[in-house]
């Protein structure tokens, strides 16, 4: 029995590192959003918010750039929704176990985590020059939805597919077709599912910069039609900072991105919550 | 002799459910000492107190007393880690680790500071020979012993509980996952063990309580309504609901 | 009968959404490699690769130092990050009482969800500076890009550690902690090694994210073209060349751009591969039995 520490001392000391590590993670999100909204909630009040910039946005609001963020986002969600339910029904209903589930679950691995940039480059070249489309909310939008997509794709798959089998065979064995039973039966059960990952893709639209840096412009102004070019917050953020533009603007921009962000992780964890506990509850 | 377990009023409660109810019962030393009763009845809650497994589950509560060689054994001074070295346990379905076969049995040893590699290897032979599992399995001891059949699992879980020595030994239907050649060999076990340890088995099986046990208690809902020799409480019990259950009127 | 015809149609409207994602992903790889292989041909694939000049005036391309800038970011990043997220994924999956797991868990969420941009913004105004003042230089260096990369893949790897953490049976734990094993020795003996496979999966996935995160890093690691002497030093990741660059690129320059966005698409497939491998040789080996 030759040891240096014993078994207890360890456990001791091991359990002080492991809660310690717990509370440094807390202290890092507290540190950066607290930095954020300290520094950044002073300069934010309704001028800000429902303002025009002044001198590329040295002062003044920061309103067009709120509408560009909700334009865009609303663009990648509309496309990436059908294709990542439609997916995710296909997947868990209608494919077995063969390669080309495999494939597409590769895929959407891949696309999960294609470094942001890279869909930048394709959104310029393809959206962008090879369609046409310009630097546009349009372009833009659609970067964002193949982004968004996978993450709606997965959240959507895991939803139908823990609904129970029982409802699915009750609903067959009255004559109900396979779409019926999926239409009537198996989507409404895993709709709240399929509106957390789609809120989770809209988190990534919204916070999405490098995707978006070459393939939606940088206008001033809030975009009207969908071929406009635009400016969404995270850019604009991006602009204020690096060239040096107006420091109180940057950090009120951030705290405003901040506060979205927020409000739409809290939103997804009020449904994922009351939706575990309606599925427990009964 | 003194008693090797001694159990004085003791009551265990999950939050609000109060699962056993007034338990007192003293264990011999060197004996099988079997628990029998319907599903539910507060064994397994029962044996998982006396090793302080319960300790796991948040809303365990208990009062009472249970004393391991006259000693309380939920005194605050006791390490909960010694007292389980001593009271070894082996599960209901056999849940050997993923690792070989060889590294199952070494790894109490391991934990408790044994570093030499020839004693190690000694004593993994000697406890996987005692749990009659030598034979089968010392060509692969390098094998997972995720391959082994349920019932080789379950032995070599007992080799690894006997090879850290503890005193008594509570096993948790240790045959309830097993086919009955399995359970021949286990019973067989218990046999051989019985002379060096003092074994507490839960069983549903009451053929395999008559089998295996000297000494049997009669556990419903949360109490002992009965307890004694074996063969009196299966030929001559004292109270009706141990007559009905073992003659199977009810459970 | 029409019942039956509109049966079909979902059904085929279904399976070309389904196909959608590996179209998009064949779509991402034709064009990118169409418009980055004129520039890898005509420089050279070992010279594009391993040129230590970078001089787009000149039509000179060399990544090599980009390709250091990544990997010694993600490196140090790696450093800081795995043994700090390994401990918070035992925490979260073995220790925590509940009513620090329900602090915890939206914590780590919320690292998640924090924009790439609020982090480069956060190390602009609060490491930089920092990093200039103790350890002089301009602050924008390898190390500032790092410790920000460190925050930010912090929650890929502690939650999907903690879901193969979780994913570990808990008859192992109660089989070790009946034979006298205190927690730790648990933890360590028999719960680590059960979920390696998913651990090295999250540090494999962490990896792959601090190598693809753009605008924190174009922020923070000061973007200079060169193999930088120490971490105090600025660099240049490949993923902020693209950034800063195609703003005004043609021509071959253009090309290169997209050259360099193959490598990344190249690394990230491998590391997506070796943990797909890495979970389903755990797969064969549980089933098969022999370790």
């Amino acid at each position: 029995m030759n040891r240096i520490i014993s078994p207890k001392n360890s456990q001791k000391i091991m359990k002080t590192i492991f809660w310690g590590s717990g509370i440094f993670t807390m202290f890092l999100l507290i540190l950066v959003i607290g930095y954020i909204l300290v520094n950044g909630l002073p300069v934010v009040n309704l001028n800000f918010i429902f303002g025009d910039p002044i001198d590329n946005g040295a002062s003044g609001g920061i309103f067009p750039f709120i509408i560009s963020t909700f334009y865009v986002t609303f663009v990648a969600l509309v496309v990436a929704t059908p294709l990542g339910v439609g997916g995710a029904v296909y997947l868990a209903e209608y494919a077995g176990e063969n390669k080309l589930v495999k494939a597409i679950r590769f895929g959407s691995e891949i696309l999960a985590s294609i470094p942001s940039i890279v869909f930048g480059l394709f959104g310029f070249a393809f959206f962008v020059v090879y369609l046409n489309f310009g630097f546009s909310v349009l372009s833009g939008g659609l970067t964002l939805a193949l982004m968004a997509m996978p993450t709606i794709l997965r959240t959507a798959e895991v939803s139908i597919e823990s609904v129970p089998k029982s409802y699915s065979e009750g609903s067959m064995a009255l004559g109900a077709s396979k779409w019926q039973t999926i239409y009537q039966v198996i989507l409404p059960a895993a709709v709240p599912g399929i509106i957390t990952g789609v809120i989770l893709g809209m988190a990534r639209a919204v916070e999405e910069t490098a995707a978006i840096l070459y393939t939606v412009g940088a206008a001033l102004q809030a975009p009207v039609s969908i071929f406009d070019p635009a400016r969404p917050l995270p850019l604009h953020l991006y602009t204020l900072a690096t060239e040096g533009i107006s420091m109180p603007n940057a950090y009120g921009t951030a705290a405003v991105l901040v506060i979205l962000i927020l409000i739409i992780t809290i939103v997804t964890n009020t449904l994922v919550d009351r939706y575990t506990k309606k599925m427990m509850g009964r | 002799m003194p008693y090797r377990l001694e159990v004085e009023n003791l009551n265990v409660y999950f939050g609000e459910s109060h699962i056993l109810n007034d338990i007192n019962i003293n264990i011999n030393n060197n004996m099988v000492t079997s628990l029998i009763g319907p599903s539910g009845c507060g064994k397994s809650t029962f044996i998982r107190t006396i090793n302080r497994m319960n300790d796991t589950i948040p809303t365990f509560k208990k009062d009472g007393t249970v004393l391991l060689d006259g000693k309380d054994i939920y005194d605050p001074k006791v390490d909960v880690v010694d007292l389980r070295k001593r009271v070894g346990m082996v599960f209901q379905k056999p849940n050997p680790f993923p690792k070989s076969i060889f590294d199952n049995v070494a790894y109490g040893l391991r934990i408790h500071g044994l570093n030499d590699k020839d004693i190690i290897a000694n004593k993994v032979e000697e406890s996987l020979k005692a749990a009659a599992l030598w034979d089968e399995v010392k060509d692969k001891l390098e094998m997972s012993a995720m391959g082994l059949s349920g019932g080789q699992q379950q032995r070599l879980c007992i080799a690894r509980t006997i090879a850290v020595e503890p005193e008594v030994i509570l096993m948790d239907e240790p045959c309830s996952a097993l086919d009955p050649i399995s359970t021949t060999k286990i019973e067989d076990l218990i046999h051989k063990l019985k002379n060096d340890y003092t074994i507490i088995i839960v069983t549903h099986n009451m053929q395999q309580a008559t089998r295996v046990s000297k000494y049997t208690a009669f556990f419903l809902h949360g109490e002992i309504v009965e307890s004694g020799l074996t063969d009196k409480l299966f030929m001559d019990p004292t109270d009706k609901r141990t007559e009905d259950y073992i003659t199977g009127r009810f459970g | 009968m029409t019942e039956k015809k509109e049966d079909k149609f979902v059904q085929w409207i279904l399976f070309a959404t389904g196909i959608s994602s590996i179209l998009i992903i064949i779509l991402i790889i034709v064009f990118i490699f169409s418009e980055g292989l004129p520039a890898m041909l005509s420089v050279g694939l070992f010279n594009f690769l391993f040129g230590m000049v970078w001089n787009p005036d000149n039509g000179i391309f060399g990544v090599f130092p980009m390709i250091i800038g990544t990997l010694l970011t993600t490196f140090i990043a790696l450093l800081l990050a795995v043994p700090l997220s390994l401990c918070c994924s035992i925490f979260l999956a073995e220790i925590a009482p509940p009513n620090m797991r329900k602090l915890l868990k939206p914590t780590i969420q919320g690292l998640a969800g924090i924009p790439s941009v609020i982090y480069g913004f956060f190390g602009l105004v609060i490491i930089v500076p920092f990093m200039r003042i103790h350890f002089g230089g301009s602050g924008f260096s390898v190390l500032s890009a790092s410790l920000i990369l460190t925050v930010m893949i912090l929650p890929t790897i502690i939650s999907i550690s903690e879901d193969a953490l979780r994913s570990v049976p808990y008859e192992y734990n109660e089989a070790s902690l009946a034979l006298g094993a205190t927690q730790w020795q648990t933890i360590k003996n028999v719960i680590f090694p059960a979920a390696l496979s998913g651990i090295i999966t999250a540090i494999i996935l962490g990896m792959g994210r601090a190598i693809g995160e753009t605008m924190a890093v174009i922020m923070v690691a000061g973007n200079v073209v060169q193999i930088p002497g120490s971490i105090f030093e600025p660099v240049r990741t490949l993923t902020s060349n693209i950034a800063l660059e195609m703003g005004y690129a043609t021509g071959i320059h253009y090309s290169a751009l997209f050259a360099t966005g193959i490598i990344l698409l190249a690394v990230i497939i491998v590391l997506l591969l070796i943990a797909n491998y890495i979970n389903y040789k755990k797969r064969v080996t549980i089933g098969g039995g022999y370790l």
